[in-house]
């Protein structure tokens, strides 16, 4: 393994050396990166593709799933798709890394532009969609497609937007969703605060900071229990990125510079520092999951997915705690804590799907009529309604069928349970202010490095650890250290016409493909060995979504 | 080697990007990351301790009797551990005064393959409580190479099961005797007597989540994957179970929101 290893390197180099002497291409070889469209579907020869998607560790998703292929299969009965199912984001871009090295990429896939930005890091893995969304036939609301498809122009632009990279389409989006703070209103109301409709920082901190108070016998006067903790933080990476977003403070351009370390998050971190220090606030990596406290009644502000709201609530469908821990009280959706409430800022989230590319166009051509078919209102209502996503398309929005769902918002406790309907509608409200951060290759550790900074500051302060300008400075070198944050490769700007690579870097790029998808089968295999999904999260019964969800 | 290769490539990147260099260099060719970026690292430990003692070994009562966010260092024996990854490994461990929980405790893979059961290790971390279960995080150790060790025998707890008096037991190896396999129910109403994941929407491999009886009472119990794969006796063991068996069951007290045992072997019980 070791010989081979060095031999790919040694010939990775030798390309890259030769590869120095690039030339300028013209441009057809741009043009050859994206798809062409096959005049015609063939439909007298059969298709087996794959489908990796990832569900929240819910059967009714799974089972969506599997309506959606077996309706799709029916429409077009020399298609057959077989599905690989996932309860992680992670893992299915290890695999696939993994997959680019035997030329084994699923045909469609659930996933996410920051890792779609890393599969780009090979040559001709991931298909640009530009020529399939615009094609005639099969395009986007094709003439010749067996089923209702949107037209692009129904797509929701900011989703299909965040779908695009060095300029071009990548993925289409298939679900978005966004954070929500969800509240124990009945103790708020109680501390004596009147909740406003956009919550600010400073309200929040204020009312945890109130809520703190005990009785003589160390029981939390606003709940009678020994346990509260007021504000709790489900993914500590959003939680950095939206505050730095809403003060216009450095994160990372759009080429990869990393911003992060900047005066504002010195002093985020020490505000942060200081209610976590009284026991304010928390985070879901320390204390556990937002729901369960705030479904016992020792959680007022719990911030998770809109993607989470079945388990949010006295009246949930889902309750992971003992029946005699449940607490009833009144609760209130609203979005995350803002700095300017005026101009509220929101992260969207959630999964979008890309087509990998296959020597047989006629296969790719297949992948993306399934691909395209999970766009329709069926698949599209069904889904969003199994938590509090968001359909990705205004057809489906504006469909009776969904608005008829809306409307029944409180009906029952299940399919029409009312925090999880207002969790979507809080993201309908609030399209227009949400955001998401800069795609390229390193961006997903640079947000596992912003919510590592909230978690090491909450660890520390908690150990009784001074956090002054010292330790923060230690704290950036550290997390710069560990998530490679200095090994980033700035780029030009993603949207300019990037021009074609010289022949000898393409063979260059293959070979640095090469040598790190040995090196991710090495490492698969290792990992495989040692029977480990290994993303080190808890893996409690309760871990029904993502943090990107 | 892995520096060696590490270097190759470092090298290999630059030398591929200077050959690259021009304005429109796409976006997308940057260094690659083959694998996930770890999600937590040891917080900066500059400072110890509250206490003239932090630093030196406790007994379990004390241990429990410690403050959360506290400095511990405990002496203690390995039952079983989780399986290694990312130089972090989540280990049981118990000693004749109590049990304790090391989740993601640092080791190397060749150290975590000599955390057999009844090896005796110092265990310096920080006492935490995730959703009930109180454990040691962050910890780092050493290997205690006095000839000691100590490998528990299971305490039968059934008659605590739905007591307060059970918690006190929380990480211990124990059994529990005369348990009839209650139905679960996934998602789409079936029932089954175990599901993969806690509502069937798993596969083999996953977690096995199955409910039990006694005295009245029904509790969910776990075959962590991570600890018993499926290849173990116990996983198939569980995967044959039928709904009115009645076993008697071994695993660790762990707690997640309530009692929720790593079960690591059942037998019908007689």
């Amino acid at each position: 393994m070791k010989r081979w290893l060095a031999l790919i390197l040694a010939l990775a180099l030798a390309v890259s050396l030769t590869g120095c002497h690039g030339r300028r291409d013209t441009g057809e070889e741009v043009a050859a990166g994206l798809f062409t469209v096959p005049d015609t579907f063939d439909t007298a020869k059969d298709y087996e593709i794959t489908f990796w998607a990832k569900n929240d560790t819910n059967m009714t998703q799974v089972n969506i799933y599997k309506r959606a292929i077996a309706d799709f299969e029916a429409l077009y009965p020399n298609i057959t798709v077989n599905l690989r199912l996932y309860t992680d984001y992670g893992k299915i871009y290890n695999d696939v890394i993994t997959n680019i090295a035997t030329g084994t990429t699923p045909n469609v896939c659930i996933t996410y532009p920051d890792h779609i930005a890393t599969y780009l890091t090979g040559a001709d893995t991931v298909t640009a969609l530009d020529n399939l969304f615009t094609d005639e036939k099969y395009g986007l609301g094709g003439s010749e497609l067996r089923f209702d498809s949107p037209t692009q122009e129904e797509i929701i632009p900011q989703f299909l937007g965040e779908c695009r990279l060095n300029g071009h389409y990548y993925a289409i989006p298939y679900m978005r969703s966004t954070e929500a703070c969800y509240v124990n209103k009945t103790y708020v109301e109680k501390l004596g605060y009147q909740l406003p409709e956009v919550l600010t920082w400073d309200f929040v901190w204020e009312v945890s900071e109130a809520a703190m108070a005990k009785d003589a016998q160390g029981n939390y006067l606003v709940n009678g229990q020994k346990v509260l903790i007021p504000f709790i933080y489900k993914s500590t990476d959003n939680m950095m990125i939206q505050m730095l977003r809403q003060l216009d403070a450095g994160y990372s351009t759009a080429n990869g510079e990393v911003r992060l370390f900047n005066d504002t998050t010195s002093q985020l971190l020490t505000t942060i520092a200081d209610h976590a220090a009284t026991g304010a606030f928390n985070t879901f990596k320390l204390a556990g999951y937002p729901a369960n406290f705030l479904n016992a009644g020792q959680c007022i502000f719990a911030v998770d997915s809109t993607a989470g709201a079945t388990w949010m609530g006295s009246d949930a469908p889902l309750i992971d705690i003992a029946e005699d821990k449940l607490v009833s009280f009144e609760t209130a959706v609203l979005p995350i804590p803002q700095f300017d409430p005026e101009h509220p800022q929101m992260i969207s989230q959630g999964p979008s799907i890309c087509v990998f590319n296959k020597t047989d166009p006629q296969e790719v051509l297949a992948s993306w009529l399934f691909a395209q078919y999970l766009l329709t209102n069926d698949v599209q209502i069904a889904y969003s309604q199994t938590e509090g996503y968001v359909p990705v398309t205004a057809k489906a929005q504006d469909s009776p069928q969904y608005r008829d769902y809306l409307s029944r918002c409180g009906e029952d406790n299940d399919t029409h349970y009312r925090v999880k309907i207002e969790a979507a509608q809080l993201l309908m409200a609030n399209t227009d202010n949400t955001f998401v951060t800069p795609v390229f290759n390193g961006s997903a550790s640079l947000r596992s490095a912003a919510g590592q900074l909230i978690e090491n500051v909450n660890k520390s302060v908690r150990r009784k650890q001074e956090i002054n300008d010292g330790y923060l400075s230690q704290l950036y070198d550290e997390v710069t250290a560990l998530y490679r944050l200095d090994q980033i490769q700035t780029t030009a700007s993603g949207e300019q016409n990037l021009g074609p690579l010289p022949a000898a870097s393409k063979g260059l790029l293959l070979g640095l493909l090469a040598c790190w998808v040995v090196m991710g089968v090495y490492a698969a295999r290792e990992k495989f060995k040692n029977r480990s999904v290994g993303t080190g999260k808890r893996k409690e019964k309760s871990v029904n979504f993502s943090e990107n969800d | 080697m892995k520096k060696l290769t590490a270097m190759l490539l470092v090298l290999a990147m630059v030398l591929a990007f200077a050959g690259c260099a021009k304005t429109e260099t796409p976006a997308a060719t940057t260094a690659p990351e083959t694998t996930a970026a770890p999600e937590t690292t040891a917080a900066p430990e500059t400072t110890v301790a509250e206490t003239e003692e932090a630093g030196t070994v406790m007994s379990h009562d004390a241990y429990v009797a410690a403050d959360m966010d506290t400095e511990v260092v405990v002496e203690t024996y390995v039952q079983a551990h989780q399986s290694w990854w990312d130089n972090k490994v989540t280990v049981y461990c118990q000693s004749p005064d109590g049990a304790y929980f090391l989740y993601e405790l640092a080791c190397s893979e060749e150290d975590a393959a000599k955390l057999v059961p009844g090896t005796k290790i110092r265990v310096t971390g920080y006492k935490g409580e995730w959703s009930g279960e109180v454990e040691i995080m962050d910890g780092t150790f050493e290997f205690v190479d006095d000839g000691d060790t100590y490998i528990a025998e299971a305490l039968d707890v059934t008659d605590l099961l739905g007591t307060d008096e059970l918690e006190k037991h929380q990480n211990e190896f124990v059994s529990f005797t005369g348990l009839t396999v209650e139905p679960s129910t996934d998602a789409n109403g079936n029932e089954a007597a175990f599901l993969y994941n806690w509502d069937g929407s798993g596969e083999k491999g996953n977690d096995l989540y199955f409910n039990v009886s006694v005295n009245g009472q029904t509790y969910n119990f776990c075959v962590e994957s991570y600890l018993c794969g499926q290849d173990t006796d116990v996983y198939k063991a569980v995967e044959a179970l039928k709904v009115g068996d009645v076993i008697n069951a071994e695993g660790f007290l762990y707690w997640y929101e309530g009692v929720n045992p790593h079960i690591t072997a059942i037998s019908v019980a007689e």
